[in-house]
């Protein structure tokens, strides 16, 4: 890594302001690809620090109910990896400051092309990957093309990443490490804060790069309680339980899908924000 | 590196019975591709299973159940009317319905077992389709005295009554799941999830010889007694190696257990036989992930997918619920794109005439995945001359398949 990304610059800059990144997931075209688009521009605003943009996949295996329903609304009502990419293109039209993340499984990247995709998503604007089911053995594959086309990778560590372990998930990770606070899927039991709060430490004792806790973080009160020691939370689960929530009969969007997840991540940046 | 081994499994090889790579890589297909949660049980379960491949107490309490529990060697039958009907090549059937549990899956789940309870795993969970091998699974932990949930389709749970029945009578918890189409994949990923969360304490017994590196070769060294017990029994009977095998395949274990014994005997041919449904034509009407699909990324491994253009899986269609997968093993990936197994797709309907000629013909029922291979033998014996030995791999029985079969046929019991 030798040029710093728009990751690199966010997390200097709320060094700088002492507060903890507030990381939002989304899945891209959740419910619509039109609803998700004014979602997704109205996150910075709402208090998003980073975004993470859901790659949608029909077999989420680390996911739980919430987001595998938000990834199947999302190919229900038409998302493609192409529609995605040209969501991430409009977003940069007037956002050039908030990092975009993509998140989500490596096939629909495979049968995109990995040198296409790594190329695109940078062409759009796209700064870092996370891809769930591609390890560190796996690095040669996308990870090391991706890190030399000037996108982070980031790489999860769990609580079963021992200390043997630790240096291969860190070696070739980028922008920040993004620490899942339980063993299980997303959206399901609360960390034990902490629990957390040890694994953090282990984690940042051999890396510099800043550390994300997410997986089960769902309120103001508890991301703050989970971010004291770390560089930002990630909400993800409760914010796609907050578009589910406000549809319709027909699982359209309403009124309340916009304005509720930005008031949810409204009182979760306030959260984070206060003393 | 993807590439270059591609390319070396496409060249003309020594041998095709070395695979896969260290990193788990048979050629292009195979892998690693997990969740990092599981990465570090993952490569537990790799050394713990090197350690147990070389201990030789670990092979004899294998051996000694198969021979007294699971009723091995399972004889090599000749099927002698059958044979003079189609007129062509010698048929011979594998007889692995005849095992305890009536399939292939217990000499999977006997080994697995074994390893599981080395590691001191305490809780076991697996998936299922046609339910075969949630039975297998039941069993094995039943005679073990381990808890097991069974992750099953709620498509599938309907379709084989008496398997549920089974599961539930040897204390298993059936887990039904109705996410996606409610078949096998989405029980995969069901089991996936409640591994991702139980990790420290569960061992999750994969069925088929997919998955993440090193399932795919532990469950086909698992299942190649099935081809290494054909191979002395033709030499008993007929005194030399047999000229043609054939096995169905889903996600290919019972296939992989007859061939992979014999991939370096130049004269055998082999026939791989998918889940043909409503026929290739049909989209998203089969199940035939070789011969009907394109490389991709799923449950842990690169393989043969049925995909659509942008990567996501299709459910896939196949009236029976052992081969409706919408991946296989990734070493028959491999065994395709170098060509040395020949992989065909057989349809609903010549499985079900397979499964009725087998049975009036040699009072076998067969279950509806080999009836699939069945039927292919069907088309190949009477192309060939009478001196061809040919095994098909009969490896599971049809009582499972009676309800589905009879409402195909319009029969009411």
């Amino acid at each position: 890594m030798t040029n710093a990304t728009r990751i690199d610059a966010r997390f200097a800059e709320l060094k700088k302001q002492n507060r903890p990144a507030l990381v939002t997931f989304i899945s891209a075209g959740d419910p619509d690809l039109a609803t998700s688009e004014k979602i997704l521009s109205g996150l910075p605003s709402a208090g998003a620090d980073i975004i993470e943009l859901g790659m949608p996949f029909s077999d989420p295996m680390a996911d739980g109910p919430a987001i595998q329903a938000s990834s199947l609304r999302a190919l229900k009502n038409g998302q493609t990896m192409t529609k995605t990419l040209a969501m991430v293109r409009r977003f940069r039209e007037t956002d050039s400051a908030t990092p975009i993340v993509l998140m989500g499984y490596y096939n629909p990247i495979y049968v995109y092309g990995n040198a296409k995709f790594i190329a695109d998503a940078k062409a759009a604007g796209v700064d870092g990957l996370i891809v769930v089911d591609v390890p560190p053995e796996a690095d040669d594959e996308l990870c090391l093309p991706a890190v030399e086309a000037g996108l982070n990778f980031i790489r999860l560590a769990t609580p079963t990443t021992d200390d043997k372990r630790l240096p291969a998930v860190l070696s070739n990770t980028s922008g920040f490490v993004y620490y899942v606070s339980i063993t299980g899927i997303t959206g399901a039991a609360a960390p034990v804060v902490d629990d957390v709060h040890d694994q953090v430490k282990r984690i940042k004792g051999q890396t510099p790069l800043p550390v994300v806790v997410g997986f089960g973080v769902r309120s103001g009160p508890q991301a703050k309680a989970i971010s004291r020691g770390a560089d930002g939370v990630v909400v993800g689960s409760a914010i796609v339980s907050t578009i589910e929530k406000s549809l319709g009969t027909k699982e359209e969007a309403t009124p309340a899908t916009v304005s509720g997840v930005l008031a949810l991540v409204n009182e979760l940046g306030a959260a984070l924000r206060s003393a | 590196m993807a590439t270059t081994t591609q390319k070396s499994g496409e060249a003309k090889l020594n041998s095709y019975m070395g695979g896969p790579d260290e990193k788990g890589f048979f050629g292009l297909f195979g892998g690693r591709f997990v969740a990092e949660t599981l990465m570090p049980l993952i490569l537990d379960l790799e050394r713990a299973y090197d350690a147990a491949k070389a201990d030789p107490t670990f092979q004899a309490e294998i051996d000694h159940l198969n021979l007294h529990y699971a009723g091995r060697p399972s004889p090599l039958y000749h099927a002698d009317r059958m044979t003079k009907e189609l007129g062509g090549a010698k048929i011979y059937f594998k007889r692995d319905e005849l095992n305890h549990t009536g399939s292939h899956k217990i000499n999977n789940c006997l080994g697995q077992i074994l390893l599981a309870m080395r590691m001191g795993k305490t809780r076991i969970i697996a998936e299922t389709g046609a339910g075969q091998h949630g039975v297998a699974v039941a069993t094995v932990c039943a005679k073990y005295g381990l808890p097991c949930e069974i992750y099953m389709g709620a498509v599938d749970v309907e379709r084989q009554a008496p398997n549920v029945a089974r599961m539930k009578l040897l204390g298993a918890k059936l887990n039904p799941v109705s996410s996606g189409a409610g078949t096998l994949k989405d029980a995969m990923n069901e089991a996936l999830r409640d591994w991702v969360t139980n990790v420290r304490d569960t061992y999750y017994l994969i069925g088929t010889a997919a998955g993440p590196h090193p399932y795919p070769a532990m469950v086909r060294d698992f299942q190649s007694i099935i081809g290494k017990e054909t191979r002395e029994q033709m030499m008993a009977l007929e005194g030399r190696l047999p000229d043609t095998l054939v096995a169905c395949i889903g996600g290919g274990s019972n296939a992989i257990g007859l061939f992979h014994p014999f991939l370096d005997d130049a004269g055998v041919s082999i026939y791989g036989v998918e889940a043909g449904g409503h026929g290739l034509d049909v989209e998203n009407g089969h199940a035939a992930s070789m011969t009907g699909g394109t490389p991709g990324v799923l449950h842990g491994n690169r393989t043969y997918l049925l995909q659509d253009a942008d990567g996501q899986i299709l459910e896939g269609h196949s009236i029976s619920a052992g081969l409706d997968y919408p991946g296989v093993g990734p070493e028959h990936a491999w065994l395709k794109n170098n060509g040395r197994v020949n992989y065909v797709a057989i349809t609903d309907k010549e499985a079900l005439e397979a499964l009725q000629f087998c049975t009036r013909m040699e009072g076998i029922i067969p279950a509806l995945e080999p009836s699939h291979a069945l039927a292919h033998v069907m088309k190949l014996a009477p192309t060939l001359p009478k001196d061809n030995l040919l095994v098909m791999n009969l490896c599971g029985r049809g009582d499972k398949d009676l309800f589905t079969v009879a409402k195909a046929l319009g029969m009411k019991i």
